[in-house]
Parts: C-alpha cells; structure tokens; sequence
C-alpha cells in the first residue's frame, strides 16, 4: 500500500520540495492521476529504500509550478505530465509545448478522463501535419 | 597495456567452426513446452467463448448463435496462452512453430 | 560559433530510436537537448482499457529486454492490493528468471558497447553467449524473450529437473565464455582508450540527477533495489556491486560483474529451492492505491496503481529506469568530444522503448 507522507499545497510546494532535498532525499519521479474533480499530483522521493511521498491536489484548470529549477531530473516527467494530462507546467527549464512524447496531430491530453467518450474523440490539435 | 586480449578465443572459433546453422536446412528443434503456435481440436470445442473473453490481444472470436464459429487471427495473436490456460474442455494448445495448419501447405 | 548536430534517431550506435540535439563548438559538445517521443504507444492509458488480468501481459511488452521484471514488478503490484500471498516456490522462480534476463540484458548492452567503439568481434561473441540464456528462458518458460510466466498469485509453470540441469549446464558454459570476454572487456588497450575517463559522472552529481542502476552504481553510489528483499532477494543477500570511477569505464564494469553475480544468484536460488505450490487463487478486484519498486538492469522501476474495485484499474504508470537516467546521460556528454557521444549513450545502457512506454 502507498502511504501518503504529507500533503502540501500550491502555496507552499517550492518551499517544501526544497527543503527536502538537502536531507539527503532522492527524486524517483512524480505521478499524476485523474481523479474527475481534480488531479491528484504525487512527488516521490527516495531516502535508503524508503519511499517519500508528497501529494498534491490541484484543481482542474490551475497550473502547476515546475520544480525543474530545483531538481533539475524533473525536467522530463513534468513535460509528460503537461503532455498527457493537459496541465500547464509554468516555469520550465526546457519547454516542449506539449511535444515531448506527442506529435503535432496526436490527441491532446489523451490521458485525461472525459465521461463517456473514448479515446478515438478526443480533440487533436489544431493546425497539425496529416 | 595488453593488446591482442581476444587471440584466444578467435584462434578457438577457428578450429571450431561456426556457432550458427544453415538455417533453413538446419533447424533446431523446438524445446518441449515452446509457445509456437495455437492450434484448437474442433471436435472438442464447446464454442463457450472463454478464451475469446481471457484474450489480451482480442484475437479470437466465438459465436455460438446462429452458427458455430471459432475465429482466430494469427496476426494478432500474442503467444501469451491465456486462451489455453482457460479453456474449459482442454481443446486449446499450444503446438511447435514447425507445425502446420490442417489447411496449410 | 556554435554548430547544431542531430544525434540520432537513426544512429548506427543506437538499437533504439532517441534523438539528441548536439551543440557544438569545434569538436565539443557544448549543450544538449534530448528529443524523445519517437516510439510512444500509450500503453498505460491501454492498461486502463483491458481487465488487470490481461494487462500482465499487456505491461510485459513495454520492453523486449526486460520484459520479465516489467511483469514481475505489476504482479506484485497488485498482490499487494490484494494482498495475496505468493507461494515460496514461486518467489523463487521469479529470481531464477528475473537473473536470467538481467544476464542477457548486461550481456546485450555489453555487445552493444563493443559495437559503438567498432570492436565487432568481441560484440559477436558476448552475443554468441546471450544466445545461450535465450535457450534456457525458451526451455523453461517456452518463449525467449516474451516469458509470459508470471501472472498475478505466483508463476504459471515449474522448472523440473530436466530443465534446472539445462539451465545449469548453458551457465557454465556462460560463465565460462564470460570470463575471458570480461577480461578483453576490462584490460584491452583499445578498450580502455575509448571508456577510462569518458563521460564521468560525480557520486554527488549522480544523486542529484536521480540516476538509478549501473549508472548510478558506476559512481559510486550503493544503491541496489534488490537489497530491499522483494522476491526471494531476502534469503539470498545481495551484495551491490560498485565502482567508484564513474566513467564510461566503470559503468561497464558493474556490468561485467553483476553477470558473475547474476550466475552465482541462479545457482543459490537453484540449491534453495523449496517445494510448494505456484500459485494462490484469488478473488476480487484491486482497489486503493499502491506503489512497487524492483531492480530492472537498467536500474529501478516505480510502478504506480490505482484501483476502483472493477476489474479495470484507475491509473497505472510506470516509471522506467532509462527515464530517470536521461538527466544524467545529459550531465556526462556535456563537454565531452563528439566522437565519445555514442559510447557514452551506450555505457547508460539507454531503453527508450521503456521510457516513453
């Protein structure tokens, strides 16, 4: 079972995360699910085998600051985050603009939960290359 | 500084020969127990649909009403036997890659 | 001035395709920036899609290399959401096959390195070697690199006595073949030419990074998730095996050793092999939330679950070594030659079709 170590907020999370990492705590990578009303955003980190976990809840068209400045190893999964899930990832170090794993004519947050429709019509973007 | 560390080993393959085979000519045989291929005894066969539902891949089709028919699309097929593992009256299982089809050339 | 140079995707280094944007200032590497992106199939959102009982072997393709651990770490997974326990027999054969796919994936990356300096001799021995554990998984499991042994409870088929005694008798012959293919590997003046002192990556600068694995083993760091005591790791006590240099060099030397640790770990996990049954049947459908990690070959694995008491999990993902070591990988080949950039790549041992899943 996942145990949630502390839950932190918007206000707060730079700080938090930055605190943690001079205790000698690892980043292992974030998670984030789709919980319909909101979306639950996990930050795992590492300490000898013993996983760390913050969870924030972030409301559906908020956007997220990036820890990329911090930990620079979140770079990547906070591109996947923005684009699989749609969120807006502000602060980046290095901005894919929603192309890190998706092409221009893919869906757009194809991860995202829409009740009742499926994957086939999911809105692509606009203006992509057939 | 060692130079020439592998001369052991390419003077052995010399006096060895090949490690491969004459491939088609020469063909390993299949250990006991390989995932080659599905074949199904038709006779068997209940058409109660099982292994249609346990397929990961969605390879198999099976409708009872209005005629029996058991359908299986080898290409996707994924060689994980789930089907055969299912299968209620044991008609499923999994054959040698060597073997053929009752229709096959 | 700075030149701009794609790396990649079509590479003759690269096995798979990742692209890496080089700047360069005469022969240097100044910055980079990595595209990925090139192989991604959604295979976490199809996991949503199919009943967990089919996604074992959905979550077993993410990756032709380590395919067994990726089903493995999933399995446990939801036994743990089930808490279902696992017969002891089974815990071991997890072991048995676990090793032998990390000896035929260091033994894969090890070719690949003789290949990305233009040793192809010494490339297609290692690989001569690998053929043999493909045959023992082939013997036991009855596929070579898709085992599909493992489901959610336990494993799916026993290793008899025929069959332990052809495993033990291709390692052997592996052990043998290594050995003298390690010691080209370790003391070969050409070797060392293009690994001592390429691509170092510090202990500080490897944890910061969030690198995991050899990578991160080759600088330094002990950092095994075996040690942990999944499985039947417990009983068997693991030894991380570490170097300190951090270099390309070093990298290929944990390598090179955890084949020889890997060989010995079959072999006590032969001689321990306790008698029970292979599988706990269950009932029910997974719900809560739950978190594994496991040692791949390329370093540690964190699956995350979300189940909602249907037969369809909420979330699954999965976060793959290579992912985490792609930061790191970014560290070493700044500042180095452009001619070292491919064997740099290689001694991470890079997955991609892991990584973008």
């Amino acid at each position: 079972m996942m145990t949630i170590n502390d839950v932190i907020t918007l206000e707060n999370q730079q700080e938090r995360i930055s605190a943690l990492l001079p205790q000698g705590y690892r980043f292992v990578t974030m998670t984030a699910v789709d919980s319909t009303t909101h979306f639950d955003i996990y930050y795992h980190f590492d300490r000898d085998y013993e996983l760390y976990t913050l969870q924030l809840k972030l409301d559906r068209d908020a956007a997220l600051p990036s820890i990329s400045g911090l930990c620079f190893a979140a770079l990547l999964v906070e591109n996947e985050i923005q684009d699989l899930f749609g969120i807006t990832v502000t602060g980046l170090v290095l901005d894919y603009h929603q192309h890190l794993l998706l092409t221009k004519d893919a869906p757009v947050k194809p991860f995202c939960r829409v009740p009742g429709v499926s994957v086939s019509t999911v809105e692509t973007a606009k203006g992509g290359e057939q | 500084m060692r130079v020439f560390t592998l001369f052991k080993e390419i003077m052995a393959n010399l006096v060895h020969g090949p490690a491969t085979r004459k491939y088609p000519y020469v063909r390993r045989p299949d250990f006991p127990g390989t995932r080659g291929r599905l074949m199904i005894d038709e006779s068997k066969c209940i058409f109660c649909g099982l292994c249609a539902r346990k397929c990961p891949s969605d390879a198999l089709e099976v409708t009872r009403k209005p005629d029996q028919m058991w359908k299986f699309d080898q290409y996707k097929c994924i060689l994980c036997a789930a089907c055969v593992e299912a299968c209620p009256k044991k008609c499923l299982r999994m054959a040698p890659r060597t073997e053929k089809y009752p229709d096959e050339e | 001035m700075s030149t701009i140079v794609p790396f990649g995707p079509q590479h003759p280094v690269l096995p798979e395709p990742i692209q890496l944007c080089l700047e360069l200032e005469d022969e240097r590497v100044v910055s980079v920036i990595p595209v990925v992106g090139y192989v991604h199939r959604g295979l976490e959102k199809i996991a949503e899609k199919k009943d967990f009982i089919q996604d074992t072997y959905l979550i077993e393709r993410i990756c032709g290399i380590c395919s067994f651990m990726h089903s493995m770490s999933y399995c446990m997974g939801i036994e743990e959401l089930m808490s279902i326990p696992v017969p002891p027999r089974a815990l071991y054969l997890r072991v048995i096959w676990a090793e032998l796919h990390r000896i035929h994936s260091h033994l894969l990356a090890l070719g690949l390195l003789a290949d990305a300096f233009g040793f192809e001799n010494l490339f297609m021995q290692y690989w001569k070697s690998r053929e043999r554990i493909m045959d023992a998984m082939e013997c036991t499991t009855g596929g070579r690199v898709m085992l599909s042994s493992c489901c959610i409870g336990g494993v799916r088929r026993d290793i008899d006595e025929n069959q332990k005694k052809f495993v033990l008798d291709q390692l052997k012959e592996v052990e043998k073949e290594v050995t003298s293919l390690n010691r080209t590997m370790m003391e070969d003046y050409s070797v060392k030419q293009r690994t001592v002192g390429i691509g170092v990556l510090s202990k500080e600068a490897a944890y910061a990074q969030g690198a995991v694995g050899p990578t991160a083993r080759g600088s330094g760091l002990v950092m095994d998730h075996r040690m942990s005591g999944y499985a039947a790791y417990r009983e068997l006590a693991i030894e991380p095996v570490v170097e300190t240099a951090g270099d390309c060099y070093a990298r290929t030397m944990v390598r090179c050793r955890e084949v020889m640790q890997s060989i010995d770990l079959i072999r006590r996990a032969f001689a321990q092999l306790p008698d029970s049954e292979l599988k706990t049947p269950f009932k029910g459908n997974p719900s809560g939330e739950a978190v594994i990690r496991c040692e791949q070959p390329r370093g540690e694995v964190l699956y995350y679950f979300r189940g909602n008491g249907t037969d369809k999990l909420e979330r699954l993902r999965v976060r793959t070594p290579t992912f985490a070591n792609i930061p790191a990988m970014l560290t070493m080949v700044q500042n180095c030659q452009l001619p070292d950039v491919g064997v740099i790549i290689i001694s991470v041992d890079p997955c991609v079709s892991c990584t973008e899943r």
